[in-house]
């Protein structure tokens, strides 16, 4: 159906129930009752023409494929080889081929209905007001006036001590909606000072000095370590090398004879005697946010964090020499007890890991 | 025995009289019936981000059924056998069940997180669409207030989903935002030991960030997606200048049959790629990560991109810290440096948005309500303004992968960083020049169309000699044969075939399915010189 409308006249409403009326009439008098007027409507083929069928086969062979797919989906996803199978290439071929065929089905029932939309529908054109812009100043007005009549009758203005006192009984209400949520979840940095603390503090050990140890909890001789090398350590106490002392592990390093005196020439106060012999070790947690600063370079004596690339020049206290890190790397005070492995005599005497506002 | 007859052809009109009886639905129902929507490419990228939302609730929920919010340490015993024995959180090994031991796992996983990278992209593209559009403006302000707090909240929706796999690339993300977190100066260290209740990792917080991502966020999201999509219903959408289009009317489409049709469509298309992606792309293979462990941690380790111009302003911000004494208090006192480039630029990024259709209301002194869009040539500034925020943002998010590409092209990971520290403050501003210039010039452009016509293609040669250039006016000319139309903030057509010279294309995909059409010849001035159907042929052959 072709219809072009003329430019709209303001016209009576149609009486719906003229039998005269086709069907389009009646739902273009409704569209008009809503301030819409359907200006142009048009079927895009002639019924019953050779292009008209071709779309009709179109969308339903669209709707086949879906059907077709979606078959290969379920039997793919039942009888297909959805078990991990080291090296088995047939296995690492399941996941793409669901994704597959459900992608076919899918997109086979979009584009179905997308063509039958687009291209079986008459093509329209409608416009309908927008009755935009405020409401009308009578509106308005009624609207105002009847809320500031309810705000009268309340009477606050003239029963003050009422306004007052329900301000005052109300106020804590909202309060105790939000106590239980922060008295709940709330936790005390400072007083165990948590934060300045770490696996390697003896109080965690009965007092004695916590030893150094590999992932695997065995402890560490200095041969263990060949010169230039590097070796991360964890406190050796139960869970040492586990997320639960996150902020424990160290980087055990060997210098080579002339950094080990570059290194001990250069020493912080605050690092004095944490060196043995040429051994030194860092807290590997990056002071900036956190990240392991794991990456050495042997040649040139760098720690590097991989996440925001800060440098530490390990000969020089892990002095940060480039990117946003702000603090050295904490040092550990190191030493081989009687039994030659290595122990940490004391804690960090700095707080490891990124800053925060308590930190000194 | 008498039978009573069902008239079966009755009972729809019969039902419906019965519905409409109890909720006189008839009214309401002929009125979203016939709602006009207006048609346009780009107001369909909004919905890519309802749909991929969709998706992402669909897929979410199937893994619900198999996750497990917890940090206690498990020994692995699932199908991936190089992880075998290997001590890990019992969220970290659900999640490799997820992907190994649950058919059709893997392809829920992947879905979830490309449906999540692609709901955020469509919001920023969107956002693109209506900013540079100018469809922001009164009286849609608040929709656009509400979708900016969409990004904010789908981003946090993202980084609590990125972050339960608890695998070495999410855990290290995690600890950064702990590190984000201490930053905050005087509560930092307290909403930190608060959040992952005492020092990181703690036990708990999977458990807080498991409710915060499929409880808490998605209901905010959901409700604020209804409100977003429910002011878009009751305003109207906005629609581009065109014939018979006015501030005050809408042209379009009523929403039944067509509208909804291409929606419903457009979904299940949104949804196919997405299932397709899911499957054919790999995305997050969180086995070969590896477990958190705080010491590990991998060079390349990039945030989801959403997160990378973040990741950027981290690496880029200058080693600058403030520490101080209060008073003899404590032991002095520290603002990091990680807190201005992932506190206060998000927080500045989230409030200048916000604040922006006020802005622009009151430089422009422009209190009326706008229905109909603007071209973003018309508005040079503004879109010059896009662009600088856009090239702010793009240095920030190739810094966030610096070192990948230093370590591709082979240039110092130092210079890459310097690049991006002397970028972020130089290319801004170049592209808002450039912007404005290209916008003035695409004016200019329009009008000199307008006035002189289109373009032809055909030199001709005059009596004395001289070679001129026909050129195909738009509309009468007056008496220097100059247009007189008015620009009307719509495409002006600047080639011959926008003008109907040759013909709509020939249906048909191997071999034409209808007559070829006559091209009309031009009518208008000066005439192009007519050619003779035989001559016709000839050329065309």
């Amino acid at each position: 159906m072709s219809t072009e409308t003329e430019p709209r006249v303001e016209q009576e409403p149609l009486d719906v129930f003229d039998p005269r009326l086709t069907r389009f009439d009646i739902m273009r008098e409704g569209a008009r009752r809503e301030g819409i007027e359907i200006v142009h409507y048009e079927a895009q083929y002639p019924p019953g023409s050779r292009a008209e069928r071709r779309m009709t086969r179109i969308v339903a062979s669209f709707f086949l494929l879906t059907g077709l797919a979606a078959t290969a989906f379920l039997v793919i996803y039942t009888w297909g080889p959805w078990e991990y199978e080291l090296g088995s290439n047939v296995s690492k071929l399941y996941t793409p081929l669901l994704g597959l065929t459900l992608g076919i089905a899918l997109l086979g029932i979009g584009f179905g209905i997308l063509t039958w939309g687009k291209k079986l529908l008459p093509r329209e054109v409608a416009i309908q007001d927008r009755h935009d812009g405020p409401s009308t100043t009578e509106d308005r007005k009624i609207t105002g006036e009847t809320m500031v009549y309810i705000a009268e009758e309340l009477g606050l203005k003239r029963r003050k001590a009422l306004g007052f006192a329900a301000l005052a009984g109300l106020a804590p209400v909202g309060l105790v909606a939000a106590a239980p949520l922060i008295g709940g979840l709330i936790k005390d940095p400072v007083e165990d000072r948590i934060l300045f603390k770490t696996g390697w503090d003896p109080a965690g050990n009965g007092g004695k000095p916590v030893r150094v140890t590999r992932e695997d909890g065995t402890p560490i001789r200095p041969e263990d370590v060949s010169v230039g090398g590097q070796m991360t350590v964890f406190p050796g106490i139960p869970g040492g090398a586990t997320n639960e002392h996150a902020d424990s592990p160290t980087l055990l390093i060997h210098l080579r004879p002339d950094d080990a005196k570059k290194t001990l020439d250069t020493l912080k106060p605050v690092n004095q005697g944490s060196m043995w012999e040429n051994f030194v070790a860092y807290s590997k947690i990056c002071t900036h946010a956190g990240c392991p600063a794991s990456l050495y370079e042997q040649q040139t004596n760098r720690l590097l964090c991989p996440c925001h690339q800060s440098q530490f020049l390990i000969t020089d206290n892990a002095r940060p020499i480039f990117g946003p890190a702000t603090r050295s790397l904490p040092m550990l005070p190191i030493e081989v007890d009687e039994e030659g492995f290595f122990v940490a005599t004391s804690d960090y005497k700095v707080a490891v890991g990124p800053a925060f506002w308590e930190r000194p | 025995m008498k039978r009573r007859k069902i008239d079966v052809r009755a009972i729809p009109a019969k039902s419906a009289g019965a519905l409409d009886d109890r909720f006189q639905a008839a009214t309401p129902l002929r009125s979203l019936l016939n709602k006009v929507f207006p048609d346009h490419w780009s107001f369909l990228l909004g919905e890519i981000a309802l749909f991929s939302f969709i998706v992402l609730l669909l897929t979410g929920t199937f893994l619900t059924f198999f996750y497990e919010p917890s940090l206690q340490t498990v020994t692995y015993d699932g199908s991936y056998t190089p992880l075998r024995g290997t001590h890990m959180s019992a969220a970290y090994a659900s999640s490799l069940d997820l992907s190994f031991d649950v058919r059709g796992g893997l392809i829920m996983r992947q879905m979830h997180h490309w449906a999540a990278l692609t709901f955020m992209a469509a919001i920023v593209v969107h956002m693109f669409r209506i900013f540079f559009t100018g469809a922001f403006r009164k009286p849609r302000e608040t929709n656009w207030i509400i979708g900016s707090l969409l990004f904010w909240i789908g981003f946090l929706a993202g980084f609590t989903g990125y972050s339960l796999p608890d695998d070495a690339l999410s855990g290290t993300g995690l600890r950064i935002a702990s590190a984000i977190m201490l930053s905050i100066p005087v509560i930092g260290s307290w909403v930190t030991t608060s959040i992952f209740d005492g020092e990181f990792p703690g036990h708990v917080i999977m458990g807080r960030f498991y409710i915060a991502h499929v409880l808490l966020i998605p209901g905010i999201l959901l409700a604020l997606i209804a409100v977003h999509v429910g002011l878009v219903f009751k305003q109207k959408h906005t629609q581009w200048p065109g014939p018979g289009r006015t501030e005050h009317n809408v042209v379009g489409e009523r929403m039944f049959p067509r509208y909804a049709i291409k929606q419903g469509g457009f979904f299940m298309i949104v949804f196919g790629v997405i299932a397709l992606m899911g499957g054919l792309f790999q995305i997050n293979p969180i086995w070969l990560f590896g477990p958190y462990e705080a010491f590990t941690v991998s060079a390349a380790s990039q945030p989801d991109w959403y997160v990378m111009f973040l990741d950027g302003s981290t690496r880029l911000f200058p080693a600058w810290e403030i520490r101080f004494d209060l008073f003899g208090w404590g032991d002095g006192y520290t603002i990091p440096p990680i807190f201005w480039p992932t506190v206060v630029l998000p927080g500045v990024l989230t409030m200048l948005p916000l604040a922006y259709p006020f802005i622009e209301a009151r430089l422009t002194k422009d209190k009326k309500a706008h229905n109909l869009l603007q071209r973003p040539r018309d508005v040079p500034a503004r879109t010059a303004l896009g662009a600088m925020a856009i090239m702010f943002w793009l240095v920030l998010t190739l810094s966030g992968g610096n070192d990948v590409i230093a370590d591709k092209f082979h240039i110092s990971l130092n210079a890459m960083t310097w690049a991006g520290r002397i970028g972020l403050l130089i290319l801004p501003p170049i592209a808002y020049y450039v912007t404005y210039r290209i916008c003035l010039g695409l004016q200019q452009h329009d009008r000199e169309v307008l006035a002189h016509g289109v373009e032809t293609g055909i030199i001709k040669r005059l009596p004395d000699g001289r070679f001129i250039e026909v050129h195909q006016p738009l509309a009468p000319v007056d008496e220097h044969g100059h247009g007189e139309l008015d620009y009307a903030g719509w495409v002006v057509p600047k080639k011959m075939n926008r003008l109907g010279a040759l013909g709509p294309a020939i249906k048909g995909f191997f071999y034409p399915i209808e007559k070829p059409a006559e091209a009309p010849v031009s009518p208008g001035h000066p005439p192009v010189s007519p050619i003779e159907p035989a001559r016709r042929e000839e050329i065309s052959k």
